[in-house]
């Protein structure tokens, strides 16, 4: 998983998380934070892409053939490529796998972190030190040989198996934050006092422990998406995925094994590799934010003249 | 002694793990080599050849899974992974040694640059805190972090490879009508092979080691054994290097350690894009060959490496921060 997650990690363990008011803060970073916005507003426009993709193209059908290799021009403002498909239409009906996949694993991945990560703390005990190890163990397993291995077999690019496969391998990092963070709050009054009054375990996980992780949360979330998308471009690139599909790494696949480039259809190539990356960095800025939360080390410093 | 004792008992727990995964998950699909290898052949192998060949790459279906098991454990252990299907009838381990050099050559320089570079850029943007390098190289480096590598490993094939008519070579490891030897033709013919694919992984990894780096400095520059050291007056840079970088720079080394540990396994899609004939490549052809000696042997390789790299880089923090050996 990126660095950018790594440090998301380190400095929320170490900001003891006073803050009780749920999600205080998320929407104020965002809004406040100049990189958080500008990815927030990259997400909207991709989600919109993939709720309503013919608010930005004519074409219908993204399979529609068309002549082939036409370069971009008016008709078709990234060109067709050697199958005689628009890239642009392809690009924006490409949006909705792309991004229902990295919302599904974050999802997933997020629920078996926190049940995982949280109920290894609040448990203790054996029961914690069992749960560490399987996450630990995750942890350093290399997961892309092991996706790689698994997706073959598996009969690879069903979307099911594409998604529980990078959420076996994707929970273990934000198990391990949120365990941390649990741990820390473990012992504080409020839990003391939830205990007193003979709350069951699964109230104080839901109602005292978690509304205090909403932005570590958020951030695992975040980082997991990113990790989804990457991850699964890069299975769909290598020919692993659903080879009919319709996505960006599907794409990727097919440009690749047309040559596209050495044929003069970059924007084949340039195209859905672009649109992961704004994506992705649209998810890496929101981070950001959250980081600044986590750790207001971080925060931008006013600009003071002190001394020069 | 404790600790290292843990360490030790999580390695051999971990280890076991994985071989146990990479020996079920294929024997719980679909298909197996020597019916691979029949299909290959179109019906030029009667069927008894079938079970001869069943036999000669130990996947006797005959026997319970669970001798299998304990036989694959044995195996593994002393290093025999069998015959190699898609390079038949060489050794998996012969295929193995061919593949790895090209790996560790090519990846492993390429992280030991990221890391010096990353970590030296990171920790001036650390110390000038709103200079330029600080407020530039962050974001640009958390949207680098966010591309799909394998795609700046084209994009670059497209401008330097094919924008320049060739003066950089897209394909392969060296070029196939040279003579593989220590002479100086071949040896830069293998160097300008790896410039694309090298630059690709530097682009995409060197930007993790800028943020930590520069995190660490900022959150060490707050401590009082700075501004003591400034009140002492010794000079910036001396302060930036020996009392900042030097406790920042820790946390970083065990990083360090465990990403040369995923050296192995760290870039099989840009392998796959230029044709590297590394380890990650080696991957690629054996899963699509349903190749399954080869590539339980590439994992357990690839495990291991990874597996050794965590627990030096766990001793490496233990050395290093006292904190971290009386925690535990």
């Amino acid at each position: 998983m990126s660095a950018v997650t790594a440090t998301a990690a380190e400095t929320a363990v170490e900001a003891p998380a006073t803050r009780i008011r749920p999600g205080a803060g998320v929407l104020r970073a965002v809004v406040g934070n100049k990189k958080a916005l500008a990815g927030a507003i990259m997400l909207a426009i991709f989600v919109i892409a993939a709720i309503v993709p013919q608010l930005f193209t004519t074409i219908h059908n993204p399979n529609q053939q068309f002549a082939q290799m036409l370069p971009p021009g008016s008709g078709h403002l990234l060109g067709t490529n050697a199958f005689g498909q628009d890239i642009w239409t392809q690009l924006v009906y490409g949006t909705r796998q792309s991004l229902f996949v990295c919302v599904m694993v974050g999802v997933l991945a997020s629920v078996v972190s926190i049940i995982i990560g949280v109920s290894a703390a609040y448990l203790g005990g054996l029961g914690e030190d069992l749960l560490s190890l399987l996450t630990d163990v995750f942890l350093v397993i290399p997961a892309l040989p092991l996706i790689i291995v698994i997706a073959a077999y598996a009969g690879g690019g069903k979307m099911p198996v594409l998604i529980g496969v990078l959420v076996i391998t994707g929970w273990s990092y934000g198990a391990r934050q949120l365990r941390a963070q649990a741990m820390s709050l473990r012992n504080r009054d409020f839990l003391e006092s939830a205990r007193v009054r003979g709350e069951r375990a699964s109230y104080v996980i839901v109602f005292e422990i978690l509304p205090t992780m909403v932005s570590l949360i958020a951030a695992n979330f975040l980082g997991i998406a990113l990790y989804a998308l990457l991850t699964e471009a890069g299975l769909q690139f290598i020919g692993l995925g659903n080879s009919s599909a319709n996505s960006w790494g599907t794409m990727l696949h097919w440009a690749q094994t047309n040559e596209a480039l050495q044929t003069g259809q970059q924007w084949w190539v340039i195209a859905p590799g672009l649109a992961i990356g704004l994506l992705g960095a649209s998810f890496a800025l929101l981070n950001y934010a959250f980081d600044e939360i986590g750790n207001p080390a971080l925060r931008p410093v006013r600009r003071r003249k002190v001394r020069r | 002694m404790r600790f290292i004792v843990r360490r030790l008992g999580f390695f051999l727990i971990t280890l076991w793990v994985a071989l146990t995964l990479n020996f079920f998950i294929p024997r719980l699909m679909p298909g197996n080599p020597a019916q691979a290898m029949m299909a290959r052949y179109k019906g030029r192998i009667n069927p008894d050849a079938l079970k001869a060949l069943e036999v000669a790459f130990g996947l006797d279906t005959q026997k319970p899974l669970l001798v299998q098991y304990v036989e694959y454990l044995g195996n593994t252990v002393t290093g025999h992974f069998g015959v190699s299907l898609t390079f038949f009838p060489q050794p998996v381990s012969e295929v193995v040694a061919q593949a790895l050099p090209w790996t560790l050559g090519l990846v492993g320089v390429t992280t030991v640059i990221a890391f010096l570079l990353g970590t030296g850029i990171g920790m001036i943007s650390g110390w000038r805190r709103n200079g330029i390098a600080d407020s530039v190289l962050p974001p640009v480096f958390v949207i680098t972090s966010a591309l799909p590598y394998f795609w700046v490993g084209l994009i670059l094939i497209m401008v330097f490879s094919l924008g320049t008519n060739g003066a950089l070579p897209s394909d392969g490891g060296y070029d196939q009508t040279l003579n593989p030897g220590w002479n100086a033709e071949f040896i830069i013919d293998v160097i300008k092979h790896a410039i694309l694919p090298s630059l690709s992984i530097l682009i995409i990894s060197i930007g993790g080691w800028i943020l930590t780096m520069r995190n660490n400095v900022v959150t060490t520059v707050a401590e009082d054994y700075i501004r003591m050291a400034r009140a002492k007056g010794i000079a910036d840079r001396k302060i930036m290097i020996n009392y900042a970088a030097r406790n920042a720079v820790l946390p970083n080394l065990a990083g360090f350690a465990i990403s040369l540990g995923f050296v192995v396994s760290g870039a099989i899609l840009v392998e796959f894009t230029f044709n590297y004939p590394g380890v990650g490549y080696m991957l690629l052809s054996a899963v699509t060959n349903e190749d399954y000696p080869l590539m339980q042997a590439l994992f357990v390789l690839i495990t291991v490496t990874v597996l050794v790299a965590v627990l030096i880089s766990d001793f490496l923090t233990a050395l290093l921060d006292p904190r971290v050996r009386s925690a535990s």
